[in-house]
């Protein structure tokens, strides 16, 4: 591993998760892709070529300068310019939470995708529950923003994505929760700051 | 410096038609290199020429038209590439077209010359780029009409595109878009100084149909908002005429915009190039199935829509992103939020030229 993935690693831990469950060469789709540094570490480490896509102007022109396929497109006019299974993996690399028509785009992600991956912040943890318990709108390193600036508008907790996956039809096949970087096993949804799904139709 | 290449081979058109051998004029940029891989190619829309960038000596009025992005440090750096532009076979600017001399008659071809087509364009260009040497471009460039061309390319020839970028694009006209262009024609062909075509001998010139092609065009390249924050509805005189002189700035800009075409600028040209526009379709061959007709091409594209453009809708190029995908090529989609409409693909914005200044960046040579 070079240095500059450790870095990213240490950044974005999640990432490390996805990769796992990306098979070598798979095709892949990201998105809200950011600058693509998530499908510039898979190509590096499973030479999987990938497609992001980005609608943020300045991360569409830093995926371009990367060097990663990019689509600039709205996720919440939905996937339709993908064919069914064009992809072996779908990625949602904590995105969700700032999408608004979710049941669609899982949906749509499991049209596109044989396998989709989904990581968010997970609502659940014990230090977002004490600050709602105290009184306040939870603030943290994965949720960094003020409940008047948040982009976030569907905060959930593992058992909440859990019960959505149930609803429509979607088998979890793994799933990881992280807390700074480290995998817990112990009481997930109380302890794992962040949470990663592995998902596919039933 | 702009040159002139000649070729005494026939040229058969997609039309059937063949043409006797021809001239195109053509201007490069930068230097070749040794391995002859840093050739780019940029190819004009409607109104423009070779001349794409830079200014002639004692001209330094005429500056190239996509002088902006082209030059030395400019996205497109030709300190680093080698870039070529060509003026279309069809053209009035120093390539073959109705104005020049029909072998036949010895006369301007005026109104017989035949309806040159986006294939027939990439045909006499490649046989430009056989005559500098190329046999591979690193990439080819166009916007609009021009952006056509890029596409078209990496399907008549696949493995002499190693990227295309296909700007301001429709993998076909609408039916809109058509009778956009069947009115400009009109406005021409009704014209009583059209005479069939055959005006040069007559010493006269459908300025009249010109004009108003023109300004119908005009109106298509500029959004609602760009116009409306150009000129709102301010006046050109005090007070409103009552009459049917110029009121309002718009009207005035567009009789500008109509003389100083008509001024320069061949009907029998225009004519053809809207025809060029009209039957670019090339799903055509293959039950209207762009992904289909896209599968041969080789090229990474990246593929630039503009919000504000209503002429070739963003919409247009999604179909287009969309064949590609289908086809597993290799795409790079934008969709840039200017207000310039069809227009804007010629103007700097940070957004757009440090997307095609990155992407020139990543092309090995």
């Amino acid at each position: 591993m070079t240095s500059s993935e450790q870095a990213l690693l240490a950044a974005r831990p999640d990432f490390a998760a996805v990769a796992r469950w990306v098979s070598q060469r798979a095709r892949v789709l990201d998105l809200g892709c950011g600058d693509g540094a998530l499908l510039r570490y898979l190509w590096e480490a499973r030479e999987a070529p990938g497609y992001g896509v980005e609608i943020d102007d300045a991360e569409v022109v830093a995926c371009v300068r990367n060097d990663i396929n990019v689509l600039q497109l709205d996720l919440e006019s939905g996937l339709s310019l993908f064919r069914d299974g064009s992809f072996d993996t779908v990625i949602l690399s904590e995105t969700l939470q700032t999408i608004r028509r979710i049941e669609q785009l899982m949906r749509e992600m499991l049209r596109v995708g044989r396998e989709a991956i989904v990581s968010f912040p997970n609502f659940g943890h014990w230090s977002a529950r004490m600050q709602v318990l105290l009184g306040r709108m939870p603030v943290s390193e994965e949720l960094p923003y003020e409940w008047y600036n948040t982009p976030n508008v569907h905060l959930c907790t593992t058992t909440d994505f859990e019960d959505l996956c149930r609803k429509l039809g979607i088998l979890i096949r793994e799933r990881v929760a992280l807390h700074q970087g480290r995998q817990i096993s112990f009481l997930p949804n109380l302890l794992g700051s962040i949470a990663v799904y592995r998902c596919a139709m039933v | 410096m702009a040159q002139k290449a000649r070729f005494d081979a026939p040229l058969k058109l997609r039309s059937g038609t063949e043409l006797p051998g021809f001239e195109l004029a053509y201007e490069a940029y930068g230097e070749l290199n040794a391995a002859r891989s840093n050739a780019v190619l940029v190819c004009h829309a409607l109104n423009a020429s070779h001349h794409v960038a830079g200014t002639y000596a004692g001209r330094e009025d005429e500056v190239g038209w996509w002088d902006n992005l082209v030059g030395p440090g400019k996205p497109l750096d030709t300190r680093r590439f080698f870039v070529v532009g060509v003026n279309n076979l069809g053209g009035c600017h120093g390539s073959t077209g109705p104005m020049s001399p029909n072998p036949a008659t010895g006369k301007p071809w005026g109104g017989d010359f035949p309806v040159v087509t986006v294939e027939d364009w990439v045909e006499s260009q490649a046989r430009l780029a056989d005559r500098l040497g190329i046999e591979r471009f690193a990439a080819v460039m166009g916007g609009s009409l021009g952006a056509m061309q890029a596409l078209q390319w990496t399907l008549s020839y696949p493995e002499r595109i190693r990227h295309s970028l296909v700007i301001a694009a429709t993998a076909r006209l609408s039916a809109q878009n058509i009778a956009f262009n069947e009115v400009a024609r009109q406005a021409i062909t009704t014209d009583p100084d059209f005479n069939g075509g055959h005006y040069y001998d007559k010493g006269v010139v459908p300025v009249r149909g010109l004009r108003i092609a023109r300004m119908i065009g005009h109106i298509t390249y500029l959004s609602d908002e760009a116009m409306m924050g150009k000129f709102g509805r301010q006046l050109r005189r005090a007070a409103l005429g009552f009459d049917f002189d110029i009121d309002f700035e718009v009207e005035s800009y567009l009789r500008y915009q109509g003389d100083k075409f008509s001024s320069y600028f061949d009907a029998n040209t225009y004519l053809r190039i809207t025809k060029a526009l009209d039957y670019f379709d090339p799903a055509a061959d293959f039950d209207g199935d762009l992904s289909a007709a896209v599968a041969r091409a080789k090229a990474a594209f990246l593929v630039v829509s503009f919000k504000s453009d209503w002429r070739f809708a963003p919409a247009r190029s999604r179909e287009l992103v969309k064949a590609l995908l289908d086809a597993r090529k290799i795409v790079s989609y934008l969709e840039i939020d200017a207000p310039g409409g069809h227009d804007a693909f010629l103007m700097d914005d940070a957004r757009y030229f440090g997307a095609l200044r990155a992407y020139f960046g990543n092309i090995e040579l």
